[in-house]
C-alpha cells in the first residue's frame, strides 16, 4: 500500500468541492484525490498512495540526481587516463 | 515509463555499485524501515550485489504485519455483523488474527470489500444507507491522509452510517524503539521515502543528533536505494551522522503542508501496540477528540474477544531485524503466503513474503 509510483495527470475536475483527477500509469489510469496538491496541473507527474495525489515529481531534481550518477566514477576514469602516459613513461 | 526506467539503468546501477565498493573498508549493517524498500532490496537483489559491503536488517515496516493482533481480532468481529460492510486495503484480508481472518469471515457471510481509496469507502456508505460501512484504516504516514480526508468527506456529507476502525502507526518512534533496544545493531538507516514526502524531513533531526546515526532519505527504485546505500556508507566511512535527503524528487523538507494540516486536525497522537514487537509509545494515531462519532471501536461493543498468537510464528523477531526470513523453521514449509502464520508472510510488503517471492528456490548465501 506504500509503493506509489508516479503517474502523469490527464484530466482534473471538480468532485462536489474536492479537485479529482485522471492518472496515467503508462497505459493503466486511475482516478486519484488531488485535495493535498493544490498547485498540481494537467502533465504533471504525480505520486500516488491509496488514491490519493501526496507530490508532483520535481523534473529538476530527478535530472540532478541522474547526473549525480552519471558523475560516479569519472573523476577515476579521468585519473586514470591521465596516470598511464605517465606510468609508460617511468617504464621506459 | 518516466521516472522508473532511467531508475533502472544498468549502467548508472554499475557505477553506483563501484562507488560503494571503492568506499567500504568493511561491512556495514543498515536498516530500512519500509515494506516497498523491503521488497525492492529483495526483487532486485541489492542485497546480494552489495553482500560484501552491506547487511541489510529489514525495519518494522510493513503496515499490515504491525496491526495488533487485538485490532484484526477487533476487526473480524465487526465484520462478522450482518449490518456492516467492512472496507479494507486488499492487503489485509488473509492477514492471520487469533482464530481467523477476513477472507474466511467473507466466506462465512460477512461482507468484506477491498478498496483501492478511502474514499471509496465513503462512496459505499452513501450508496448502502441503510447498512454500516467501517473502513479498517491501517498504514504508515503515507495512507493517514487518505484516511484523515474519509473521514472529513463522511461528514461534509453527512453520513451517519461511516465510521473507521484507526490503527495507524508512524515511523520514527519504530526507528527509536529499534536504536533504543539494548542489541542494536543498525548502523544507518535509509528513510522511507513517500513517509517524508507527507512528514517532511525535520523529524529525523532529534534522532541524528540524540544517536549520531546517518538517516538518509531514499526512494524506491533500484538506483535510488544504491544512492541511499553509497551516502549513507559515504558518511559512515569518515564518522558523520547527517540527516540527507537522496530522493529529492518526491521529498521536500516541509514535506506535504496540505495533508499535514489535515493530519492535525483528524488525527492524535497516540501510543501504540506493534504486532510482534509490543507497545511503542507515541507511535500511532487515532481519531482526535472532536471525531470521536467516527470511531468504529466505540460505536461497535466487541467485548470477550481472546487474542492469541500463534505458537509457530516468529514475524515478531523478523520484524525485529533478529531473524532473517529463510532461517525461520516455518518457511516455505508450514507458512506460504496462501497458508500464512504471519502477516509478514502474507502483506506484499512483508519481509517473509519479499523472500519467498523472489528467493525460495535460490540457495542460501
Amino acid at each position: 500500500m506504500c509503493l506509489g509510483i508516479p503517474g502523469r495527470i490527464t484530466e482534473i475536475w471538480d468532485d462536489r468541492g474536492t479537485r479529482m483527477a485522471l492518472v496515467d500509469f503508462g497505459g493503466a489510469t486511475r482516478t486519484s484525490c488531488l485535495a493535498y496538491l493544490p498547485g498540481a496541473a494537467v502533465g504533471d507527474y504525480t505520486i500516488i498512495h491509496a488514491g490519493f495525489a501526496l507530490a508532483v515529481v520535481d523534473e529538476e531534481a530527478a535530472h540532478r540526481t541522474l547526473a549525480t550518477f552519471r558523475e560516479l566514477g569519472l573523476l577515476d576514469e579521468m585519473r586514470r587516463q591521465l596516470a598511464a602516459p605517465r606510468e609508460r613513461e617511468a617504464r621506459r | 515509463m518516466r521516472y522508473l526506467t532511467e531508475f533502472h539503468d544498468p549502467e548508472l546501477a554499475r557505477r553506483l555499485l563501484d562507488d560503494i565498493a571503492a568506499t567500504a573498508t568493511r561491512r556495514w549493517t543498515l536498516m530500512e524501515v519500509c515494506g516497498g524498500q523491503t521488497h525492492s532490496i529483495i526483487r532486485h537483489g541489492l542485497d546480494q550485489l552489495l553482500a560484501e559491503q552491506v547487511e541489510f536488517i529489514h525495519g518494522p515496516g510493513c503496515p499490515v504485519c504491525v496491526t495488533p493482533l487485538e485490532m484484526i481480532d477487533r476487526a473480524l468481529a465487526i465484520a462478522a455483523r450482518p449490518e456492516v460492510i467492512l472496507c479494507s486495503f486488499g492487503d489485509m484480508l488473509r492477514v492471520p488474527g487469533s482464530a481467523s481472518d477476513l477472507f474466511t469471515v467473507r466466506a462465512h457471510g460477512g461482507d468484506v470489500r477491498v478498496v483501492y481509496s478511502p474514499l471509496d469507502a465513503v462512496g459505499l456508505a452513501e450508496a448502502n444507507p441503510d447498512r454500516q460501512v467501517v473502513f479498517f484504516a491501517v498504514g504508515f504516514e503515507t495512507t493517514a491522509p487518505a484516511a484523515a480526508m474519509a473521514a472529513v468527506t463522511a461528514r461534509r456529507r453527512r453520513l451517519a452510517n461511516f465510521s473507521m476502525l484507526v490503527s495507524h502507526v508512524l515511523v520514527p518512534p519504530a526507528m527509536r524503539a529499534v536504536l533504543g533496544a539494548p542489541d542494536n545493531r543498525v548502523a544507518a538507516f535509509l528513510a522511507a521515502g513517500h513517509v517524508c514526502t507527507v512528514m517532511g524531513t525535520a523529524q529525523y533531526e532529534p534522532l541524528v543528533a540524540a544517536h549520531q546515526v546517518p538517516i538518509v532519505v531514499t526512494g524506491f527504485e533500484p538506483l535510488d536505494l544504491l544512492d541511499g546505500v553509497r551516502q549513507a556508507i559515504g558518511q559512515l566511512e569518515t564518522g558523520r551522522a547527517e540527516l540527507v535527503n537522496a530522493y529529492p524528487r518526491a521529498v521536500r523538507a516541509e514535506g506535504n503542508p496540505a495533508a499535514l494540516a489535515m493530519l492535525r486536525e483528524v488525527f492524535t497522537v497516540c501510543d501504540r501496540a506493534w504486532r510482534g514487537i509490543g507497545v511503542i509509545p507515541s507511535s500511532g494515531w487515532r481519531l482526535a477528540p472532536d471525531w470521536a462519532d467516527l470511531d468504529a471501536q466505540t460505536r461497535f461493543d466487541v467485548a470477550g474477544l481472546t487474542v492469541a498468537e500463534s505458537a509457530h510464528c516468529h514475524s515478531g523477531a523478523v520484524l525485529q531485524g533478529r531473524l532473517r526470513p529463510p532461517d525461520c523453521p516455518a518457511f516455505g514449509t508450514r507458512c506460504t503466503p496462501r497458508h500464512p502464520l504471519g502477516a509478514t508472510m502474507v502483506s506484499a510488503e512483508g519481509a517473509c513474503a519479499a523472500y519467498y517471492q523472489y528467493r525460495r528456490l535460490t540457495p542460501a548465501l
